[in-house]
């Protein structure tokens, strides 16, 4: 079943720049798929439409049925609380511990206390961090903050999560940490997109490979590989 | 249920903001302070001018005497004419008796000469104690009696009514225009103190907008915020008000200048000006904040 559809997307910016022009694509549900390419081939703002963080020029997005660019500003609260997103820079808030964190999204939803821990908790524990609960992000590791992070994205149970360079900020041994935690997830039957620049990551999860080059899809290989002939 | 709770947090993360971020803050809280402080002292002004006015229209009546050999057929004639003046609130006929009354109640003096006297031999006139609608018409008015036959002398505070009453009208109409004036210098005041807390968080804002936050729940906070520094603004002001107008009030033992010219009463008068203030402060304070957040809403 097909999860996320583009339909021949163009994004110019105002400046002129056509980030992505002409792109289809679609991703199955319970897809792990990368999303590489050079700087300036279209991959951040491929997935900022997927958020709705930017609108397309033209062309059609869906993501479970819904049409992402047609939504109204004042409604994409709606889509952002089905996704989850993670960050190079994980976004954490300083003054808050790991499970505040976490926990911050799920009060503006309403829940109750109990529902909050429960939600909370779980969602550490599937990153690992479940005895970490009470550090404040400056005394995390980088690898630890980028899975605070990833709690805090699928603490709501999305179908959906979106990750823009989730390991650009940390060193190898760390990455693979948040990949396994990834990994993980996924398992448990989320569709997940990462955009990455890591070659060795890539290489070693073997997963859905898509390259895109000036705003289009290059190659989209089934346990594909970052090879540096590949590029450019 | 739901929106209580995100309503109940709010209301926590609003009290947790003003003191994380106190000096800020407090800037805002000065802000409303200083106006509102302004604000009651031209409050309680132009309400106590309007008093005075009040009062002066209540004071003042023209008095009509009747001529001493009117009948009282003529009387009857003297009352439907003043009818159909206009501009009249109320016709009160003191008949000569009822002076003479009034008058010996007044003085042992006056007794003793009075009591001598017949009712047929009472020197005084009848009377018609009229009372108008609009002081500032007074003048035509008692030109108007004036003309009815059978009326003799007509009286009234002229010419010191008329300045006086255009005096305080202009005083009033010019501590509203104060009022409003700092009303809204203060909410721009506030919008950017308020604009320079949210600046600092702007990545708390950022984040509650892609984790779902609709934009409702990202505002609430900061209104609350808004609600909250009002409140706190409005505390000095009124314990100004209430403790500095009872002073004045017992300072001048409630009248100035004049007899005329009389304060209004303290209680509940203080409490009212209060209200008034407490309720600018609040609505200040969440306007300007509402104006402050919705420029990082964007989206």
């Amino acid at each position: 079943m097909d999860f996320i559809i583009l339909k021949d997307v163009t994004k110019t910016y105002p400046t002129g720049v056509t980030a992505v022009s002409g792109l289809d694509l679609t991703i199955k549900k319970g897809d792990f798929a990368f999303i590489i390419g050079a700087s300036g081939s279209g991959k951040s703002t491929l997935i900022k439409m997927l958020y709705r963080e930017e609108k397309p020029t033209s062309g059609e997005i869906l993501i479970g049925g819904v049409r992402v660019e047609k939504l109204k500003n004042r409604k994409v609260y709606k889509l952002r609380r089905k996704l989850g997103i993670v960050f190079q820079d994980f976004k954490l808030l300083p003054k808050l511990t790991a499970y505040e964190n976490v926990a911050f999204a799920l009060e503006m939803y309403g829940l109750t206390k109990d529902e909050i821990r429960d939600k909370t908790l779980k969602a550490l524990d599937l990153v690992g961090l479940k005895d970490k609960a009470k550090s404040f992000p400056d005394e995390l590791s980088g690898g630890e903050q980028q899975r605070v992070s990833i709690a805090r994205a699928i603490v709501n149970s999305p179908k959906l999560l979106i990750c823009d360079e989730p390991t650009g900020n940390l060193d190898p041994e760390m990455s693979m940490e948040v990949m396994k935690a990834l990994e993980v997830i996924n398992e448990l039957g989320t569709t997940i997109l990462v955009v990455t620049h890591d070659r060795d990551i890539v290489n070693k999860m073997k997963k859905r490979v898509i390259k895109l080059d000036q705003g289009r899809v290059v190659t989209d290989s089934e346990k594909g590989t970052y090879t540096v002939n590949e590029k450019r | 249920m739901k929106n209580v709770r995100i309503l109940g947090r709010n209301f926590r993360d609003g009290f947790k903001n003003v003191f994380r971020n106190f000096s800020l803050s407090f800037a805002s809280i000065s802000c409303i302070t200083i106006t509102l402080l302004v604000v009651a002292v031209a409050l309680i002004g132009s309400l106590n001018v309007e008093n005075f006015t009040k009062l002066i229209s209540d004071d003042f009546t023209i008095v009509a005497f009747v001529k001493n050999d009117a009948s009282t057929e003529d009387e009857e004639k003297i009352e439907a004419k003043l009818n159909k003046i206009g501009n009249i609130e109320s016709i009160t006929f003191v008949s000569k008796a009822d002076t003479k009354k009034e008058m010996m109640e007044s003085s042992e003096t006056f007794k003793g000469i009075m009591s001598a006297w017949e009712e047929e031999e009472n020197p005084l006139s009848d009377a018609y104690q009229i009372k108008v609608k609009d002081i500032e018409k007074i003048e035509k008015t008692a030109e108007k009696v004036k003309n009815i036959d059978n009326i003799e002398i007509v009286k009234y505070g002229e010419g010191m009514v008329d300045s006086m009453v255009s005096i305080f009208d202009l005083i009033k109409k010019v501590l509203i225009v104060i009022v409003i004036a700092l009303v809204i210098v203060t909410a721009f005041l506030i919008v950017n103190t308020i604009k320079i807390t949210i600046f600092s968080r702007q990545k708390e804002i950022e984040i509650k907008r892609l984790v779902g936050a609709s934009n409702f729940s990202i505002k609430q906070p900061f209104v609350i915020e808004g609600l909250i520094i009002g409140l706190l603004g409005s505390i000095v002001p009124i314990i100004a008000t209430i403790y500095g107008y009872n002073y004045l009030y017992n300072y001048t033992g409630g009248v100035i200048f004049s007899q005329f010219i009389r304060l209004i009463k303290p209680f509940p008068f203080v409490f009212y000006a209060s209200v008034v203030l407490l309720v600018i402060g609040v609505v200040v304070g969440m306007i300007g904040s509402n104006r402050a957040v919705k420029k990082y809403l964007k989206i």
